[in-house]
């Protein structure tokens, strides 16, 4: 046992928010002799969370910071007074001791001071129990309306927006985002959110609020009136400094604790970080300048001299799809602007009056160049401003070449290049091994892109092999397979491969034999490539049996069908169930029976569901306009003509559509691939939308379509899809992984940005004018057959180790070992 | 490199069963043969050669070898069991995911362009191949 001369101290800490998690973090990681006990008091009942992605809660993201262990975290009990001369702060549960208090307290909404704004319907927008009642009550209701048209309210008008609500944004400044962007990019914002079906309202003040219990107007100064059902306020934040004020700490002038660049207030033993601080006359609002506090606050705790290095203010936001970014200063000595009406696209550059240093700028419907820019603050371009400027892909703007080694590639983190550059050095290959060795691009991952260059540039192969036969990905492969036109896997190995293949890497060449050829996918060669589904054109079973699933197209069926598929059942024992995607599955197929099924089923009128393939499923359907005293469009005619047009198209996972008839949404269109919802005026189409392990909502892609640039979209985004996509990635998590995600999808498909359109339609086209019915096929030539046996030197013998036992009156694998599901009913 | 080992007890034992002609077997892919009563999958490789070894995947008890994907891995000709995809060297039976799982395998030969496979009588193993000696 050893003696310790100094006595441990303890750190309270006030807020476990963004910034007062990171304090801790940085604290415990560097205290490495635990010299410091911290006790952490948090208002909110949850762990702490990542603020900045607060809108991604609507998609069920998760949040959570990183747990801190040995740390004593009081959830739900919040910091009621602070006594400075004894050093105590007390709670409702009681009082802590303190040598040293942090308070990172954060701001609260600030809700002008209207009449009204205490009605059922009134909501803020900073915390995840502000987005979950906004939620709940949202959903479902007309007409929502944001009061403030900054940073913070289009955030909460693109949550409005997706809960389905026509929503209104009210914004008292003549312009939107008014504290970042300047004149005209703020009207290039404007029209691309009016695109979007928003209603903007500037240079107009809310100033009453009227409903009997809830929300139903909102009237402005101007006389005018907004029928509301929901209103959102986000007019700025203030900073929380009510325990310092009554404490009796120095504050700012505009509020806030004031703090001297150590991050200490009035009283020696107490610091104050993040939103709540007010340092160097200024209280920052963005999460980068917090982190810095938080720093020099650990550090000065373990003995060192840290001083706040001037906050950055820069910010780039996605919102409602549209990138908006702004850095540095928005006005200056020297302008370079570029506007572009055509595609949307504000940029300026403000330099100094010499033309050599970055000043600052604003970039509005194309950030790319915001992560090199940023870096470029306060230093000279990396080249000239309009090659910098243009939208991507007419130059490399994100080139890191140009940078020095001091540039700061994160801001949130303020991690430079020569940092990152020395951590690939020392072995991190990776984004996710960079992030967890610099923590650049763990915050608001804008600066991710520069990272991927940086490793990039540095030599490191990013993993893309498939498996040990080929370097190459999915997506190189495919090229290589479409350009040099091999048709099979002997000449893709031999030339671009080694070894002879296996169940990862035959199965993807099939697919894209198949997507580029067409054709019989068991022809010569390509059989041998196939997995046991595609191979016997059903799914294989616990028990070695196959099921069968005839194509159901929309989920309409006559009642002929119906009655073929109940006899086809019966006859071969099948058991039959309804699937989630509204059709039928036969199960309990042996291989040698499957042909006679088939037989059957295709003289009814069936053809194959592709059920067993990587490949269209089902395009599911609401009953729309047929039946439905709501719907507005014809869905199911929609979603059997789309399932018709795209039956066969093989790809690299399963793709899943459907169509429902109005907003309600009985089809979950936004559950699937790509999911289309029918308006007044067309239809709605959402891409990238899954179910299964990993839930992802479609994103809205375009609204008001004709059913023919409905159609084209479509086509163009399965076939890329099909061109780009890794193995086994759904197209959620292949718009994920793209750089400039949803909005490359959409260049490319709608602005046809890469000139390969002309290309997509044709592709279409052939899988479209080529496509043959597998079973069909499979059923009218015996060698086809042949391979539908059970042993091949005693066809005749059925397999002895298949057998049936019998549960609620159909046939299932006998002694599977299953156990009755008993629902806990009294005897 | 994996040494075989072959032991061979009295050649009486093993009795030919004829699965199906050579050309009937497609490159690269399974069939199952009734040898004695028990499932075999026999599989005719890139290069050719034929091997045969159990259907039956031990891991889930369903006759089902045969409709695997064939390839390598590294040197071994292997099939990858179409259930949960473990993989199988053909030469030894042995799972390369699971060393200690190893199938029984059968010897195959060619007569008048039948395939037949060799067949067991007594358990034990009259010809046992086994992986690193
Ligand atoms: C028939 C069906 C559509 C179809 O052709 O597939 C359907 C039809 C209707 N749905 Fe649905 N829903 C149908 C499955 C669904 C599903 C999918 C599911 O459950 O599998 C959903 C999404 C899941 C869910 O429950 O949220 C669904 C979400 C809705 C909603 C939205 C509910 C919500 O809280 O958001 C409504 C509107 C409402 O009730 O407020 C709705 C309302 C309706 C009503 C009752 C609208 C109405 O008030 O008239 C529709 C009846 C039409 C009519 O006149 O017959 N239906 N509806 C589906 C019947 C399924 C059944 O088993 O009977
Ligand atoms: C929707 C949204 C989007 C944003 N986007 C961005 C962005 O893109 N980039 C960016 O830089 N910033 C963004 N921000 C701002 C960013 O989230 C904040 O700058 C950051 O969270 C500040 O951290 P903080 O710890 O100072 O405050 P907070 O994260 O607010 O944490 C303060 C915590 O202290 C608690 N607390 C308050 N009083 C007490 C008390 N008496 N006792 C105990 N606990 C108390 C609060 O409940 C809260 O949990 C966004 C904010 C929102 C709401
Ligand atoms: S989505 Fe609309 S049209 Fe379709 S069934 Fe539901 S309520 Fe009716
Ligand atoms: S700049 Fe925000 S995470 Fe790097």
């Amino acid at each position: 046992m050893s003696i310790d001369s100094s006595p441990p101290t303890r750190v309270v800490v006030v807020g476990n928010g963004m910034v007062g998690h990171r304090f801790v973090e940085s604290l415990r990681a560097r205290d490495e002799d635990g010299r410091h006990e911290v006790v952490v008091l948090a208002e909110e009942r949850r762990p702490a969370y990542d603020r900045v992605r607060l809108s991604e809660w609507f998609d069920g993201t998760d949040l959570s910071l990183a747990d801190l262990p040995g740390v004593e975290v009081r959830l739900g009990e919040p910091a009621r007074a602070l006594d400075l001369a004894a050093r105590v702060v007390s709670t409702s549960d009681g009082e802590y001791r303190y040598d040293t208090l942090v308070l990172a307290t954060g701001s609260y909404p600030f809700v002008p001071p209207v009449p009204g704004r205490d009605l059922a319907g009134c909501f803020t927008y900073r915390t995840v129990d502000d987005l979950a009642a906004l939620a709940g009550y949202a959903a479902g209701r007309g007409t929502g309306i944001v009061v403030g048209g900054g940073l913070l309210g289009l955030e909460a008008a693109n949550a409005l927006h997706r809960l389905g609500v026509a929503t209104h944004v009210v914004e008292f400044a003549p312009r939107l985002m008014p504290a970042q962007v300047d004149d005209a990019g703020g009207a290039m914002l404007r029209r691309h959110i009016e695109d979007l079906g928003l209603t903007v309202h500037t240079g107009r003040t809310a100033s009453r609020i009227t409903g009997t219990g809830e929300v139903s107007q909102v009237v402005f100064e101007d006389g005018g009136v907004l029928h509301a059902d929901v209103v959102v306020f986000a007019a700025g934040v203030r900073p929380r400094d009510d325990l310092a004020r009554a404490a009796g700490l120095t504050l700012g002038a505009r509020g806030g604790v004031r703090v001297d660049e150590a991050c200490r207030t009035s009283d020696p033993h107490v610091y104050a970080i993040g939103e709540c601080a007010e340092i160097g006359g200024r209280v920052y609002g963005l999460v980068a300048p917090g982190y810095a506090m938080a720093e020099v606050v650990a550090d000065r705790l373990l003995g060192g001299t840290a001083t706040f290095p001037g906050g950055d203010t820069s910010t780039k936001l996605k919102l409602l799809g549209v990138d908006v970014a702004s850095f540095g200063e928005t006005a200056g000595p020297l302008d370079v602007t570029f506007t572009d009406p055509a595609t949307r696209v504000y940029a300026k550059l403000v330099l100094s009056d010499d033309a050599r240093t970055l000043l600052g700028g604003v970039l509005v419907g194309d950030a790319s160049a915001y992560p090199t820019l940023r870096a470029c603050l306060g230093g000279p371009l990396p080249g000239p401003p309009l090659s910098l400027l243009a939208p991507a892909g007419a130059g490399d703007p994100s080139g890191t070449g140009g940078l020095s080694g001091t540039a700061q590639i994160c801001s949130c983190n303020a991690v430079t290049k020569d940092t990152i550059v020395a951590a690939i050095h020392d072995g991190c290959a990776d984004v996710a091994a960079v992030k967890a060795c610099t923590r650049a691009g763990t915050t608001c991952g804008s600066c991710v892109p520069l990272v991927k260059q940086l490793l990039a540039e540095s030599g490191v192969a990013m993993p893309k092999a498939l498996c040990e036969h080929f370097d190459a990905s999915r997506r190189e492969l495919f090229d290589i397979i479409r350009v040099r036109g091999i048709r099979t896997f002997s000449e893709l190995v031999a030339a671009h491969g080694q070894g002879r293949g296996c169940d990862i890497c035959k199965p993807v060449v099939a697919s894209i034999l198949a997507s580029t050829g067409g054709g019989y996918i068991l022809d010569g060669e390509q059989g041998a490539l196939q997995d046991t589904n595609d191979h016997l054109l059903a799914n294989i079973q616990r028990n070695g049996t196959y099921s069968v699933v005839p194509r159901i197209p929309g989920g309409e069926i006559t009642p002929e069908k119906l009655i073929t598929i109940g006899e086809v059942a019966r006859d071969f024992r099948l058991y039959t169930k309804i699937t989630g995607a509204q059709r039928i599955d036969l199960l309990g197929a042996r291989v040698e029976q499957l042909p006679q099924i088939w037989r059957r089923l295709v003289d009814a009128g069936f053809e194959s569901g592709h059920a067993y393939g990587k490949a269209v499923r089902t395009v599911k359907s609401c009953v729309g306009t047929t039946w439905c005293r709501y719907g507005v469009q014809d869905s199911v005619g929609l979603a059997i003509a789309l399932e018709l047009r795209y039956r066969g198209l093989r790809s690299p996972h399963k793709i899943k559509a459907a169509v429902s008839g109005c907003a309600r949404e009985c089809a979950e269109a936004r559950s699937k691939d790509f999911g289309i919802i029918a308006t007044d005026a067309g239809w709605n189409l959402y891409l990238g939308g899954n179910g299964g392990f990993r839930p992802r909502h479609a994103e809205l892609f375009a609204s008001d379509l004709d059913t023919e640039s409905l159609v084209r979209y479509v086509d163009r985004f399965l076939m890329y899809y099909i061109r780009t996509a890794d193995r086994l990635q759904r197209t959620a998590g292949w718009i994920e992984a793209m750089d400039g995600g949803l909005e490359h999808v959409r260049a490319v498909i709608v602005d046809d940005a890469l000139g390969l359109a002309g290309e997509l339609d044709a592709a279409m086209a052939e899988h479209v004018g080529s496509y043959v019915d597998e079973w069909r096929s499979t059923l009218d030539d015996p060698d086809r057959l042949g391979r539908f046996v059970s042993f091949v030197n005693a066809p005749d013998v059925p397999d002895p180790s298949i057998a049936f036992e019998v549960e609620r009156g159909q046939p299932v694998p006998a002694g599977a070992g299953r156990q009755p599901v008993m629902l806990g009913v009294p005897r | 490199m994996t040494a075989a080992v072959v032991r061979e007890t009295p050649a009486v034992a093993v009795e030919w069963t004829a699965a199906c002609p050579y050309r009937c077997l497609e490159p690269e892919r399974g069939v199952v043969a009734l040898v004695g009563g028990v499932p075999v999958a026999v599989f005719r490789v890139h290069d050719g050669r034929v091997y045969a070894l159990d259907n039956i995947d031990p891991f889930c008890g369903a006759s089902v070898l045969a409709r695997g994907i064939v390839g390598t891995r590294g040197d071994a000709p292997t099939v990858a069991s179409p259930m949960h995809k473990h993989v199988f060297d053909l030469r030894t039976g042995r799972c390369l995911d699971d060393p200690e799982v190893v199938l029984r395998t059968y010897p195959v030969r060619l007569r008048d362009g039948l395939v037949e496979v060799g067949g067991l009588l007594q358990v034990g193993g009259l010809v046992e191949v086994s992986g690193q000696g």
